[in-house]
C-alpha cells in the first residue's frame, strides 16, 4: 500500500490546495498517470502517480488546502490485498468519538474526515475511525460541551507541528533566530545544527521580521497574485541571501543559427516552425549536459547533481506572476522536438496545467527577455539549482569577423552561477559551449 | 474573404491568445506584439491561427505585414482574394 | 558521618602497577576489611570451605577461620535477616548473596527490613551491613541465574546501591560501603571476575556518591555501568570512527543517582543513550531518562535513545543470549540515530 502525499512542487511550498480528484476509488492507476489537481500559489499543477495500483479512499475534498506530505489518498500495489472492506463515503460514516456518543450529544460534533497527518500518528489497529483515514486520536483533547471532541479539535491537533528539538529551539531564542525559516537537514526534525547553520549564514546578524521562506507568516494573501507575488519575493529573497552568485556574459553571433532557421522554417509547416528561443534552449541542455557542475542543487550545504538535464523555462504570466517548468531531458532532445516542447510547456503553463515533476525538477533555467526587448538579463538563481541563463533579444550590430566588419544578429547570454559550486572558470567554459552550439546548429 | 471577415479571424485570433484584450477598442494602427505583449511563442501562435483559419500561406517574410490589426486584415484579404 | 566524608579520591594511590584481576581485587578488598576491623566477618552460602562461588573468598577461611568466615545453609531470607540482626548489634557484617535471583527470597528482609528499620526505629537502629551479590547474563546461564535486578533495589529509599565496574571500584569499594551506616548492596556483574588489568598497590577506598566520566567525548554521553561499561567504552571507539565523539559516563552508583554527573554531561553533548542490561519497562534506564529529561529538556537535541535488554526470560543458546542482550553494534546504532 502506498501513499499519494500533496507533492512539494518547490523549496518554497509548504501547503497546497486540492482542486479536482481525477480519478475515483477503485480506479486502476499506473505510474505517471494524473491522479489530481492540486493549486499551489503558483498555478494549478497536475499531480501524478509514483505508483501502480488501485486508488483506495479520496482522504481530501476538492477545495481543502493541507500541507505538504500530507496523504491525499492510498494505492494497493496489484497483487496486494485490497482494503478490507469497500470505504464508505467518508462523511456519510462519520464515526463519533465515545464520549459524544454515549452523552447521545447533538450539535456539530460529528467529525468529517480531514486531510490530517494526524492518521499517521494513530496506532490502534482497532480503531475503524483510523481505518477510514479519520483524523482522530485518542491523545485529542475535547473542547466541546461535556469534553466532547468537536471538529476543531481534530483540526487543530492535525495540523502539523514543526518538530524542533528543545536544545534547537533554545538556541534559536538565543541567536535570534526565526525557526520558521529553518529548514532541517534531515528534512523532519529542527535541530541544533540546523539553526547554527541558519544562523552561520551571511545575514544571521538582524533576523528577519518576516521569515522569506515562509510566506504563510506574512500578510495573507488576498488573491491567487497576490500569492504568486509571495512565493516569487520569497524564493528570491532566500536566493538572494544565501546565494553567493557571479555573473558572466557572452554576445553570440546568431547569423549561422538563424539563417540555418529561417531555412528550416521554410519547409515546416507553421505549426512546427521554429523560434530562436528552441535553439538557445537546445544550446544550453547541450552545454549542461558537458558542465554537470552548474546542473543541479546545492542542498544541505553541498552540490548534488541533477539527474538528467532539466531545462526550466522562465514564463511569464498574463496578469502578473511567473513559472519556471522544466522540459524533461532536454539534452536528449533535437531543435525540432525541443521547440514542440516549448510550445506544449508554454500553452500548459498558461492554461495552468502543469505537471508535478516539470514544477519541482529544473535543474537548470533559462530566462529569455529578449522579446520584452532588453539586451541583457542578470537573472536571480532559483535556488537550490545553481545556475541561471539570461537571454536578452536578438539585434543587429556590426561585427568584426576575418578582418571584415558586418552587420549581423547577436544576442548576449549572461550566466549567474552559484559561487559556492562553481568558479567563473568552470561558467566561462559553459557559455563557451553555448556559443559553439549555437555555430553548429544542423548538429543534433 | 471580406474586410469584416478577415477582421473578425485576426479578432478572434487575438482573443483567444490574449482572452482579456478588448479587440474591438483596440487601435487598428497600433504593434500589435508591444501592445498585446505577445513574445515570439504568442506570435507564432497567431501566425498559426490565421493559417489555418483563412487557409492561406504565411512565411517568415510575411510576418513583418502581421505588425498591426490593419495590416493583418489587408494581407488576408489580399492572400484570399 | 557520610560515606563520601570518609571516601578517598579514585586517583589518591601512588603505588607501582600491579597485574590483577576484577576477582583478586575483591578479594583483596575483603582480606583488607577482615585483618583491619574486627567487627567485620563474612557469611554466605559456600563462602568458607568452598570458597566461594566465584572463588572470590578463596583462602579467606584459613587465613581468618570460621568465626570470621562462615559457611550458611541455604535460606537466604535466614542470613541476610542474621546479618542484619549483627548489624544492629554492632558487628559489620558482610553477607555474600550467590546470585541476584536468589536474592529475591530474601527480599523481605532486604526491604521490608534492612531498608526501613532505621525509619521505622525512630532513629535508634541504623543496620550497617553490606551485602554482595553477583548479577547479569552473559555466561550461559539461563533464565535461571541471569538476571539483572539491581534496578529493582535502586527503586527502594534506605539502600545505597553501588556496581563497581573497574578494578579500581572493585578493590575500593567495600571499604567505603562498610563505613556506611546504611545498608548497602554490592553488585558484582559475573562476566567481570575474570578481569584483568593493573591497579596501584596501594589502592584502597574509592567514594560511593558520585558517577565517573569514564572517557570525555563531546557529541553523545553514553550512560553505563557494571557489565555493560566495557563495551559501551568499545561502541564509543567505534562512534569515533564514525565521526561522532561519544563521552562515556560510569554511574557507579546506582542509588543514589548521581544527577550532576549525568545532566553534566548531557548538557555538553546535548545527546544521550543509556544503555542498561536490566529489562527496559520500570527500569533503571527509564529513571535515568526521565531525570535527563526534567532537568536537561531544553539541552536536548534529540529524543534519548535506550539500549536494554530484550523483555525475554534470558535464553540459554548462546546466539540467542547475545541478541538479547545489548551489544556494540546496538549501542553504536542508537548513537547515531540520535544525529538525526
Amino acid at each position: 500500500m502506498a501513499d499519494f502525499t500533496m507533492p512539494s512542487l518547490g523549496a518554497d511550498m509548504d501547503e497546497g490546495t486540492l482542486l479536482e480528484w481525477l480519478v475515483h476509488p477503485g480506479d486502476v492507476v499506473r505510474k505517471g498517470d494524473v491522479l489530481a489537481v492540486v493549486d499551489t500559489s503558483k498555478s494549478a499543477v497536475e499531480v501524478e502517480s509514483f505508483h501502480t495500483g488501485v486508488v483506495g479512499p479520496l482522504l481530501v475534498e476538492p477545495g481543502t488546502t493541507v500541507p505538504v506530505g500530507t496523504v491525499l489518498a492510498t494505492i494497493t500495489e496489484a497483487g496486494a490485498a485490497p482494503p478490507e472492506a469497500p470505504v464508505p463515503e467518508p462523511v456519510a460514516a462519520a464515526p463519533k468519538p465515545k464520549r459524544a456518543r454515549s452523552r447521545g450529544t447533538s450539535g456539530p460534533r460529528r467529525l468529517r474526515p480531514l486531510p490530517a497527518a494526524a492518521t499517521e500518528q494513530v496506532r490502534s489497529p482497532s480503531s475503524g475511525a483510523t481505518r477510514r483515514g479519520w483524523a482522530w486520536t485518542s491523545a485529542t483533547c475535547g473542547t466541546g460541551p461535556g469534553r466532547t471532541i468537536t471538529r476543531d479539535d481534530v483540526r487543530r491537533d492535525s495540523h502539523p507541528r514543526p518538530r524542533v528539538s528543545p536544545y534547537a529551539r533554545r538556541l534559536a531564542a538565543e541567536l535570534g533566530v526565526d525557526l520558521e525559516a529553518v529548514r532541517p537537514a534531515d528534512g523532519e526534525v529542527v535541530r541544533a545544527e540546523d539553526v547554527r547553520a541558519h544562523a552561520g549564514g551571511p545575514t544571521a546578524a538582524p533576523a528577519p521580521t518576516a521569515p522569506p521562506t515562509a510566506p504563510a507568516a506574512a500578510p495573507p494573501a488576498t488573491t491567487p497574485q497576490d500569492a504568486m507575488r509571495a512565493a516569487i519575493a520569497a524564493t528570491m529573497t532566500r536566493s538572494k541571501r544565501e546565494v553567493p552568485h557571479y555573473y558572466l556574459t557572452n554576445t553570440v553571433d546568431l547569423s549561422t543559427a538563424l539563417a540555418w532557421m529561417h531555412d528550416r522554417n521554410r519547409d515546416l509547416p507553421v505549426q512546427e516552425r521554429l523560434v530562436p528561443a528552441a535553439l538557445v534552449l537546445h544550446a544550453v541542455a547541450r552545454a549542461a549536459a558537458a558542465t554537470p557542475a552548474l546542473n543541479g542543487f546545492f542542498v544541505d550545504g553541498a552540490f548534488r547533481p541533477g539527474d538528467g538535464v532539466h531545462v526550466g523555462v522562465a514564463i511569464s504570466l498574463r496578469g502578473g506572476g511567473l513559472v519556471a517548468p522544466a522540459i524533461l531531458d532536454a539534452d536528449a532532445l533535437t531543435v525540432e522536438e525541443t521547440m514542440a516542447r516549448l510550445k506544449d510547456l508554454v500553452l500548459r503553463t498558461r492554461a495552468g496545467r502543469l505537471r508535478s515533476r516539470e514544477l519541482s525538477d529544473p535543474t537548470i533555467t533559462v530566462t529569455n527577455l529578449g522579446d520584452q526587448g532588453v539586451e541583457s538579463v542578470y537573472g536571480v538563481i532559483h535556488a537550490p539549482q545553481v545556475a541561471l541563463v539570461g537571454v536578452g533579444k536578438v539585434v543587429e550590430r556590426p561585427w568584426a569577423a576575418d578582418g571584415m566588419v558586418g552587420a549581423r544578429p547577436v544576442t548576449t547570454m549572461t550566466l549567474s552561477a552559484d559561487h559556492r559550486v562553481t568558479d567563473g572558470f568552470t561558467g566561462a567554459r559553459f557559455l563557451a559551449l553555448v556559443d559553439d552550439h549555437l555555430q553548429h546548429p544542423e548538429e543534433p | 474573404m471580406t474586410p469584416q471577415d478577415a477582421r473578425r479571424t485576426v479578432a478572434d485570433a487575438l482573443i483567444e491568445i490574449v482572452p482579456d484584450a478588448d479587440v474591438d477598442a483596440f487601435p487598428a494602427s497600433a504593434p500589435l506584439r508591444e501592445e498585446l505583449e505577445l513574445d515570439s511563442l504568442d506570435f507564432l501562435t497567431f501566425v498559426e491561427l490565421l493559417s489555418s483559419r483563412a487557409r492561406v500561406r504565411i512565411d517568415e517574410m510575411d510576418y513583418p505585414r502581421l505588425a498591426t490589426l490593419d495590416s493583418s486584415v489587408a494581407f488576408l484579404v489580399e492572400q484570399t482574394a | 558521618m557520610t560515606a563520601k566524608a570518609r571516601s578517598k579520591a579514585t586517583s589518591s594511590a601512588k603505588g607501582p602497577l600491579v597485574e590483577t584481576t576484577y576477582r583478586d581485587a575483591l578479594r583483596e578488598a575483603l582480606r583488607e576489611a577482615l585483618r583491619e576491623d574486627d567487627r567485620v566477618f563474612l557469611m554466605g552460602e559456600d563462602v568458607g570451605s568452598y570458597g566461594g562461588c566465584f572463588a572470590v573468598s578463596l583462602g579467606l577461611l584459613e587465613e581468618f577461620g570460621p568465626e570470621r568466615v562462615r559457611d550458611t545453609p541455604l535460606s537466604e531470607s535466614a542470613f541476610v535477616g542474621a546479618g542484619i540482626g549483627a548489624a544492629i548489634q554492632g558487628m559489620r557484617p558482610i553477607v555474600e548473596v550467590m546470585t541476584v535471583n536468589f536474592s529475591m527470597l530474601a527480599l523481605d528482609q532486604i526491604v521490608n527490613n534492612a531498608a526501613a528499620l532505621l525509619h521505622m526505629s525512630g532513629g535508634q537502629y541504623p543496620v550497617p551491613l553490606v551485602i554482595r551479590m553477583t548479577t547479569g547474563a552473559g555466561r550461559q546461564l539461563a533464565a535461571q541465574h541471569s538476571h539483572s535486578l539491581e534496578g529493582w533495589y535502586a527503586h527502594v529509599p534506605g539502600i545505597r546501591i553501588v556496581a563497581p565496574a573497574t578494578l579500581e571500584d572493585a578493590r575500593g569499594m567495600l571499604a567505603t560501603a562498610l563505613s556506611d551506616p546504611d545498608p548497602v548492596l554490592l553488585f558484582e556483574h559475573g562476566s567481570l571476575y575474570t578481569m584483568k588489568g593493573t591497579l596501584r598497590a596501594d589502592a584502597g577506598a574509592v567514594d560511593l556518591d558520585r558517577a565517573a566520566v569514564r572517557r570525555p567525548g563531546t557529541d553523545v554521553t553514553l550512560i553505563a555501568y557494571g557489565g555493560m561499561l566495557a563495551r559501551t567504552l568499545e561502541a564509543a571507539e567505534a562512534l569515533d570512527a564514525e565521526g561522532m565523539s561519544a563521552e562515556v559516563v560510569d554511574l557507579r552508583t546506582l542509588r543514589p543517582l548521581d544527577d550532576a554527573t549525568i545532566v553534566g554531561s548531557v548538557r555538553n553533548t546535548h545527546r544521550a543513550v543509556v544503555v542498561d542490561e536490566g529489562w527496559r519497562s520500570g527500569s533503571l534506564s527509564a529513571e535515568i531518562v526521565a531525570r535527563i529529561q526534567e532537568q536537561a529538556f531544553y539541552d536536548l537535541d534529540a529524543p534519548v535513545e535506550r539500549v536494554c535488554s530484550a523483555e525475554v526470560p534470558m535464553p540459554y543458546a548462546h546466539q540467542l543470549e547475545a541478541a538479547a542482550l545489548p551489544q556494540v553494534a546496538s549501542i553504536v546504532a542508537a548513537a547515531l540515530r540520535t544525529k538525526g
